[in-house]
């Protein structure tokens, strides 16, 4: 009995659940007129990509799009390489101060963006940052957490591999290039998962350094999107689809890295 | 060997760290000793800083709309946080007694696509479902005879709406969580307890639940953390109101720091949020994980 009642509570919270992305799809392929009626309509019928039409001529979008790309890429290959660099340095090489810098990088990790945003703003606005690539990539090259990460991730290789390869005659660089970064890959796909979609969906920063609107990323330019056009919800969820796609088939593709990120995030240090 | 040829005959490895820790003092490091002196002193952007003291703490502590701010912001969390633990748990649950490995998986990754859904999108999608006249969720409830509710527009119901918004958000993350940490339980410890005549609710309370503490400890102090900073819902759904009924701590912060520009106020409220969050974190590790072991 109560595994007929958990099962279908199950299926109900999923349904729930999925409800609003249905929603967004479902709004974004109605037309207009059929967005405005009462009661509303649960399917999109008739279909129409007349809300897509109207997103790309009133909006930047595409260019929003290709924004959040450039940032988001940048942003997730610099973690991805310098973070395998200083987790391995951590992990494996033994020199004066390593047990300070290790401390230093986990407490950065807790710090909350709160407390640093405020003079970071004052920061780029000297250096004449605001409204450029810059102020959105510089600060976030290399996050505390992609360190901490790569330097979980890197612990458990065996130290003899590296013997050997110095034996053989690796320099230092040899054998981050030759033994370390193949054996890491699968950490960094999971660290490049994490990075992804961390930056992808930041809000706060982005909206603080950027008002222009070419210069916008995908989650402010939506912002922007719904005090522009308020209540054309025909408009907006076709805005909303068009965001969430790109997330969404990262997340379909890369689903196994997505699963090991959160396991691994939450091993204790 | 002295200390310098140490340092020398490891120069690989300060080379190695030298670019992310010259990002993290100048990113990290030096913006948040700023923000703390900051609270110490006026500043307006453009201006010089003037050292007050304590005078920022003392107009935020005095200030009506700080505590308001803390008082929903703390609501917020101790409604949201705990319901979705049960939730977790309940969902957990159910999905790992599923036979069949697909349907795990299926109902795994339904439950996380919300989650790689961002905010900006949740609210977008949110808004309309909260639209008092044509929202779908005062047509479903028509049906029952309840609203139409105003939800976010209404000072009474604009907290409870977000409250709602994030409980039926997604769990996957948690999910995916308990049901790894209940798949590392071993199975002879359930067939013991059945040997003993343990039912499935008894196993659950005795073994399930008291394993999956160290799991549940680092939920609680994650989502409690986060739930704290929640932010983009209120600035793009209700913008703080109506009449301040949804204004949190973060969202305060950004209204004094950059509506107001208002940095020093804004600072000393950064500082005591963060205060807060690492009071929070030390509480609720001292009170849950004094017999966990790792």
């Amino acid at each position: 009995m109560f595994r007929y009642v958990s099962h279908i509570l199950l299926v109900l919270f999923a349904a729930l659940t999925l409800m609003p992305l249905y929603w967004i799809v479902t709004t974004a392929f109605q037309t207009p007129s059929v967005v405005l009626a009462f009661p509303p309509s649960l399917v999109p019928s008739p279909a129409s990509w007349i809300n897509f039409a109207r997103l790309f001529n009133g909006s930047e979008i595409l260019t929003w799009m290709s924004n959040s790309l450039v940032v988001t890429g940048t942003v997730t290959l610099s973690n991805v390489l310098l973070g395998t660099l200083a987790g391995y340095t951590l992990a494996k090489k033994v020199f004066p101060g390593r047990l300070t810098i290790f401390w230093t990088v986990i407490s950065l990790m807790f710090i909350p963006s709160q407390l640093t945003i405020i003079p970071l703003y004052a920061l780029i606005v000297k250096l004449d940052w605001i409204n450029t690539y810059k102020a959105l990539i510089v600060p976030a090259l290399i996050m505390p957490f992609s360190i901490f990460l790569m330097k979980q991730f890197l612990q458990t290789l065996p130290t003899e591999l590296i013997e050997a390869a110095r034996m053989d005659g690796c320099g230092e660089w040899g054998v981050f290039q030759r033994v370390i970064l193949p054996l890491a890959k699968p950490g960094m796909a999971v660290l490049g998962i994490f990075t992804f979609m961390g930056v992808w969906n930041d809000f706060l920063w982005p909206l603080i350094v950027i008002n222009r609107s070419s210069m916008m990323t995908l989650q402010i330019g939506l912002n922007s999107l719904q005090n522009q056009f308020y209540t054309d919800y025909g408009l907006l969820m076709a805005g909303a689809a068009v965001s969430a796609l790109p997330m969404i088939i990262v997340f379909l593709v890369f689903q196994p890295y997505f699963v090991r990120s959160i396991t691994i995030g939450a091993v204790k240090g | 060997m002295s200390l310098y040829r140490k340092i020398l005959k490891e120069r690989w490895a300060y080379l190695f760290l030298l670019l992310p820790l010259l990002l993290f003092a100048v990113f990290n490091m030096l913006p948040m000793a700023a923000t703390i002196l900051l609270g110490f002193a006026d500043y307006f952007p453009g201006g010089q800083p003037v050292w007050t003291g304590l005078e920022n703490y003392a107009y935020a502590l005095s200030d009506d709309l700080f505590w308001k701010a803390l008082g929903i912001t703390t609501l917020y969390t101790c409604g949201v946080v705990p319901a979705s633990l049960l939730i977790s748990l309940f969902l957990a649950y159910v999905i790992f007694g599923l036979k069949y490995a697909w349907a795990q998986a299926i109902f795994k990754s339904a439950f996380y696509l919300p989650v790689v859904t961002s905010g900006a999108i949740l609210s977008l999608v949110w808004l309309w479902l909260f639209n008092p006249a044509r929202g779908l969720l005062n047509y479903a409830l028509s049906f029952v005879g309840a609203g139409p509710f105003m939800w976010t527009s209404d000072p009474q119901m604009a907290l409870p709406s977000l409250m709602f918004m994030a409980i039926m958000g997604g769990h996957g993350a948690a999910i995916v969580l308990l049901t790894a940490a209940m798949g590392g339980i071993p199975s002879s410890y359930y067939e013991a307890a059945r040997l003993d005549g343990a039912g499935p609710w008894r196993q659950y309370w005795k073994i399930t639940l008291p394993l999956l503490r160290p799991t549940l400890l680092y939920l609680l102090v994650t989502s409690t953390i986060a739930s704290f900073q929640v932010f983009t819902q209120v600035l793009m759904m209700t913008g703080g109101g109506p009449d301040y009924a949804t204004t949190t701590l973060v969202y305060l912060i950004y209204t004094d720091a950059f509506e107001y520009f208002d940095f020093g106020k804004a600072a000393a409220e950064a500082t005591l949020l963060s205060l807060s969050l690492a009071g929070i974190a030390v509480v609720q590790y001292k009170w849950l994980a004094s017999d966990v072991e790792y």
